[in-house]
C-alpha cells in the first residue's frame, strides 16, 4: 500500500513548479527572447535564400554520403579522418606536452640549453597561427626532401603540425599544474628521502595532472575542430569533403553537414569535462582542501 | 523536471521557425517591360550594380593566360580582353569597367552579389545553375593528357590506345568524371588529394597517367616541371566555361547578346588565337 | 648523534639563525621552544637539509651534512620530519603514504613494505584506517600517520616541527600521547612545540631559542621553575599568562 505521504508529496512539488515564480520567469524570457531571434531571423529578406544556401535537404544528404559518380567524397567517411587524427595527435600532444613542461622546471645550470629549448619551442608554437604552422610543416618540410623526413604523407604532417602546436599550449596547463601543487607536498617527499625524480614522479605529477584535467578535456574539444585544418594541405577530411560538394553544387548546405557532425562529437566529451568539474568541486568542498 | 520543460519549450520555438515558409520574396532584379521601342540594353536600362559602371569580379590571384600579370585592368590574356571586349559591345569605355576581387568559394554565397559578372574560368555545370545564373559559354575547356617523360604512352593520338592504363585525376575536378564517362579504360582511376600527390602518383608508377584541364595540364607539364612530365595531348571538351551572375539577373541576356555578336564576328576566335594559341596547339587525342 | 655547531642561516636579509650550538645524544628528547619566528623550525629544515645553512656545520652520526658533495638523500633517510600541517598525499591511501618512500627509497618488497606498515599503523591505533584516503581522517588521526609515515624509513633522529599547532585542541592529545610513546621507545627526537606541559613531560633536555642563539638550555624542570635569562622569563610569563601551562 503506497504511503500516504508520497502522494501528497508529488502534488506539492507539482504545484510548486508552477507556482514557483522564478520558474515561471525564466520561461516565459526564454520562449520571448527565442521568439524574437527566430522572428527577426525568419523574417529577414534573404532567410529565404540563407536556408536554402545553408540548409538545403538534398544537397546535405549527398554530401553526407558523397556522390561516387561525380567524384564527390561522403563527409561521412572523410570525417571518421578527422576522428582518426585527433585520436593519435591527442595522445601524442598529452605526452610531449608533459616532457615539455617537466623539462622546463629541471634546476641547475647543467641543464639550461634544455630548458631554453623548451622554451623557444613553446614560445614558437604558440605565437605561430596553427593555419600557418600546418602550411609550414605541409609543403616545407616535403620540400626540404630530408630522406625519410620529407617523404610522409600530408596527414602525417598535418598531425605533426597539431601536434607540435597544441603540446605548446598543454605543457603550459601541465606547468601551471605543477605549480598549483602545493610546496610543502614536495619537500614532505624529498624529506622522506625521494629524490627530485622520484618526488615529481609519485607525489606532485599524479597531484598536477589531476588538477588540470578539467582545462586539458577543454584543449581535447579545440583540438576535435582543429583537425578540420588539415584540409588545406588537400587532406580528404570533413571540411575539405564539404568544400567539394560545395563548389560543385555551388551551396554550404554541405558545410552545415560537415559542422554538425564536429558539434555531435564534441558534446560528450563537453559534458563529462562538466561532470569531472563537479566532481572536483563536490570533493574539495568535503575535504576543505585548497 | 524544470529543465526539461525548458528544453522542450526551445526545441518546439526552433522548430516553428525552421518549418514556417517565409513569405517575403527574394528580391529579384526588376524585368523592365519589353516594348520595342525601348532598348533593354541601353546602358541606363541596364541593371548595374552601379549605374554606367561594369563590375567585373575575379579572383585574386589570376592566372595566366587567363589575366596576365594579376592585373585584370590591364585588359591582357583571354578573359581580361574579353571582359573589355563585351564592356565595348554594350557601350562602356574602358574606364567604365571597374574590377572587384571575388574569392572562388564567395562567387556562389547567397544574397546580392556585389559583381555585375564573375570571369574565372568557372564551369557551367546543372547543380550550379540551382544557385547561380551563367552566361552562355565562351570557351570549352578540354580535359589533357599528362604522362611521365619517356613514357610509351607519349605517342598516343587515339582514345583506343589508352584504354589499358591506369589514370589518375585528382578529387573534385571534372576530371575524374571525365575518365569514367568518356575515356573509359578498363582500370579503375585512381583518386588524389592534391594535384601534388597526383604527380608523386604519377612519378612513382602508381599511374600511367594524370587528367587534368588543360590549362593545368599545360602548366605542369611545360613550366611547372618541365622535365618530368609531358603533354600528350587534349580530349574533345566536354566542359564549358561561363560568365557567373546572380540568379536570374536579368543582366545576362544583353551579355548574352553581347558574347553572340563577339562570336559570330569571329572576335572570340581571335582572342583565342591570341591568348590559347598554346592550348590550340596541343594535339588532339581522338 | 646529531652536532649543530655554529649555524647560521638568513633568508636574504633577515638572519633567523645567529650562531646555534646544540648536541644531542642518542635516545634523547630535546624540546625547542620559543616565540614565533625565533628559529625553531628552520633550525630543523636545515637538519634535514630542506635548507642550506650560511655558515657552520651540522654532524648526523659522525657524517658531516653540510658538507658540499654530501647525497643529500641518503642523509634525509636517516632524518626523519613531521611537518606542522601533516603534508600527507592526498591522491594516495593512508597505506600508499607509509610505504611509498620504503619501497623507492629502501628498495623494499612491496609486501613486506605494507606488512610494516600495517605493524606501525597498528601500534599507533590506525590499522583500520590503512585503505583509508587521508581527506577522511581527522588532523589528529593525519597527524599520527604523517609520524608513522617517518618512523617507516627507520630513522635514527626525528624533528617534529609544531606537529600539535594546526590542529583542534581536542586532538592534540592523541598526537602527544603517539610522541610519548616513541619517547618511551628511545626515539632521538628534537621537538620544536609550544606544548609547555608536554614538553616539561617527555624532554630530557629544554632549548630556549631568542634572537636566532639557544639562550638557555637545561633539563625543563629548571628552565620552566628558575630560568636564568630575563627573556626566558619574559617568554614563560607570557606563556602562563595565555593559559597555556
Amino acid at each position: 500500500m503506497p504511503e500516504p505521504g508520497a502522494t501528497t508529496d508529488r502534488t506539492q512539488r507539482g504545484s510548486k513548479l508552477l507556482g514557483n515564480r522564478p520558474f515561471l520567469i525564466s520561461t516565459a524570457s526564454t520562449i520571448v527572447f527565442f521568439a524574437i531571434v527566430v522572428t527577426v531571423v525568419v523574417l529577414a529578406p534573404g532567410f529565404r535564400a540563407v536556408r536554402e544556401a545553408f540548409f538545403d535537404w538534398d544537397s546535405m544528404k549527398a554530401s553526407f554520403h558523397g556522390v561516387p559518380g561525380e567524384g564527390l567524397p561522403s563527409i561521412w567517411t572523410a570525417f571518421a579522418l578527422n576522428v582518426k587524427v585527433f585520436m593519435i595527435a591527442e595522445v601524442f600532444i598529452l605526452v610531449l606536452g608533459l616532457m615539455v613542461a617537466v623539462i622546463r622546471q629541471i634546476p641547475g645550470p647543467a641543464f639550461f640549453p634544455l630548458r631554453m629549448v623548451a622554451i623557444v619551442y613553446t614560445d614558437l608554437f604558440r605565437g605561430t597561427p596553427l593555419l600557418l604552422v600546418i602550411y609550414i610543416f605541409g609543403y616545407g618540410i616535403r620540400a626540404l626532401e630530408i630522406p625519410g623526413v620529407s617523404d610522409q604523407s600530408l596527414i602525417f604532417y598535418g598531425t605533426a603540425g597539431l601536434v607540435l602546436s597544441y603540446s605548446a599550449y598543454v605543457s603550459e596547463v601541465y606547468r601551471a599544474g605543477i605549480e598549483s601543487v602545493h610546496p610543502s607536498q614536495m619537500a614532505a617527499a624529498r624529506s622522506l628521502g625521494l629524490n627530485r625524480w622520484q618526488s615529481l614522479r609519485s607525489v606532485v605529477l599524479p597531484q598536477a595532472v589531476r588538477r588540470v584535467i578539467p582545462p586539458l578535456l577543454n584543449d581535447f574539444v579545440s583540438l576535435q575542430k582543429d583537425t578540420a585544418l588539415l584540409s588545406i594541405l588537400g587532406v580528404i577530411e570533413a571540411a575539405r569533403a564539404a568544400g567539394i560538394y560545395s563548389a560543385y553544387r555551388y551551396n554550404y548546405s554541405s558545410l552545415t553537414v560537415a559542422a554538425i557532425l564536429f558539434i555531435l562529437v564534441t558534446i560528450p566529451l563537453a559534458r563529462f569535462t562538466d561532470y569531472l568539474l563537479a566532481r572536483d568541486r563536490r570533493r574539495r568542498a568535503a575535504t576543505g582542501a585548497p | 523536471m524544470r529543465k526539461l520543460l525548458l528544453g522542450l519549450t526551445v526545441v518546439a520555438v526552433l522548430a516553428t521557425a525552421c518549418a514556417s515558409t517565409s513569405t517575403t520574396t527574394t528580391a529579384a532584379g526588376t524585368t523592365s517591360a519589353t516594348s520595342p521601342a525601348v532598348d533593354e540594353c541601353a546602358i541606363e536600362n541596364l541593371n548595374l550594380q552601379t549605374p554606367g559602371v561594369l563590375t567585373v569580379g575575379t579572383d585574386n590571384p589570376a592566372f595566366p593566360p587567363w589575366i596576365i600579370g594579376n592585373k585584370p585592368d590591364n585588359g591582357k590574356g583571354y578573359e581580361g580582353a574579353l571582359a573589355y571586349e563585351i564592356a565595348g559591345r554594350m557601350g562602356f569605355d574602358a574606364s567604365q569597367v571597374k574590377w572587384v576581387v571575388v574569392g572562388f568559394n564567395s562567387s556562389y554565397a547567397p544574397g546580392p552579389k556585389d559583381f555585375d559578372f564573375d570571369i574565372n574560368n568557372i564551369t557551367i555545370t546543372p547543380e550550379r545553375e540551382q544557385a547561380v545564373t551563367f552566361s552562355d559559354p565562351y570557351y570549352e575547356l578540354p580535359q589533357a593528357l599528362i604522362v611521365q617523360d619517356g613514357s610509351p604512352l607519349q605517342s598516343a593520338t587515339t582514345v583506343g590506345e589508352l584504354s589499358d592504363g591506369v589514370y589518375g585525376a585528382q578529387i573534385g575536378t571534372t576530371s575524374l568524371k571525365f575518365i569514367n564517362t568518356v575515356l573509359q579504360p578498363t582500370q579503375q582511376a585512381r583518386v588524389y588529394d592534391t594535384t601534388v600527390d597526383a604527380k608523386s602518383g604519377l612519378r612513382n608508377g602508381d599511374v600511367d597517367g594524370l587528367i587534368l584541364d588543360l590549362p593545368t595540364a599545360d602548366y605542369e607539364a611545360n613550366i611547372n616541371t618541365p622535365n618530368d612530365f609531358y603533354l600528350v595531348g587534349q580530349f574533345e571538351p566536354v566542359d564549358q566555361l561561363g560568365l557567373l551572375f546572380e540568379k536570374d539577373n536579368p543582366l545576362v541576356t544583353c551579355v548574352n547578346k553581347a558574347l553572340a555578336e563577339i562570336e559570330d564576328e569571329g572576335t572570340l576566335q581571335n582572342l583565342r588565337d591570341r591568348w590559347l594559341a598554346n592550348f590550340q596547339a596541343v594535339p588532339v587525342i581522338k | 648523534m646529531l652536532r649543530v655547531e655554529g649555524v647560521y642561516k638568513s633568508f636574504g636579509t633577515l638572519e633567523v639563525l645567529s650562531g646555534i650550538d646544540l648536541s644531542v645524544d642518542a635516545h634523547e628528547v630535546i624540546c625547542l621552544i620559543g616565540a614565533s619566528g625565533s628559529g625553531k623550525s628552520t633550525l630543523l629544515r636545515c637538519i634535514n637539509l630542506l635548507e642550506p645553512v650560511n655558515a657552520g656545520r651540522i654532524v648526523v652520526e659522525g657524517i658531516e651534512v653540510t658538507a658540499p658533495g654530501v647525497n643529500v638523500n641518503e642523509v634525509r633517510r636517516r632524518i626523519g620530519i613531521v611537518f606542522q600541517s601533516f603534508n600527507l598525499f592526498p591522491h594516495m591511501s593512508v597505506r600508499h603514504n607509509v610505504t611509498l618512500a620504503p619501497r623507492k627509497v629502501l628498495g623494499m618488497a612491496r609486501g613486506d613494505a605494507d606488512e610494516r606498515a600495517g605493524e606501525l599503523l597498528g601500534r599507533f591505533g590506525l590499522a583500520d584506517k590503512a585503505d583509508d584516503y587521508p581527506d577522511r581522517l581527522s588532523g589528529g588521526q593525519q597527524q599520527r600517520v604523517a609520524i608513522v609515515r617517518a618512523l617507516a624509513m627507520q630513522p635514527d633522529i626525528l624533528l617534529l616541527d609544531e606537529v600539535t599547532s594546526a590542529l583542534d585542541p581536542v586532538l592534540v592529545a592523541e598526537v602527544l600521547d603517539a610522541i610519548r610513546e616513541l619517547a618511551a621507545q628511545g626515539m632521538t627526537m628534537v621537538i620544536a612545540t609550544h606544548e609547555m606541559g608536554f614538553a616539561r613531560d617527555v624532554a630530557k633536555r629544554v632549548c630556549f631559542l631568542h634572537g636566532g642563539r639557544i639562550l638557555e638550555q637545561g633539563p625543563p624542570d629548571r628552565i620552566f621553575t628558575e630560568p636564568e635569562h630575563p627573556e626566558t622569563r619574559a617568554f614563560l610569563d607570557r606563556i602562563i599568562a595565555a593559559g597555556r601551562m
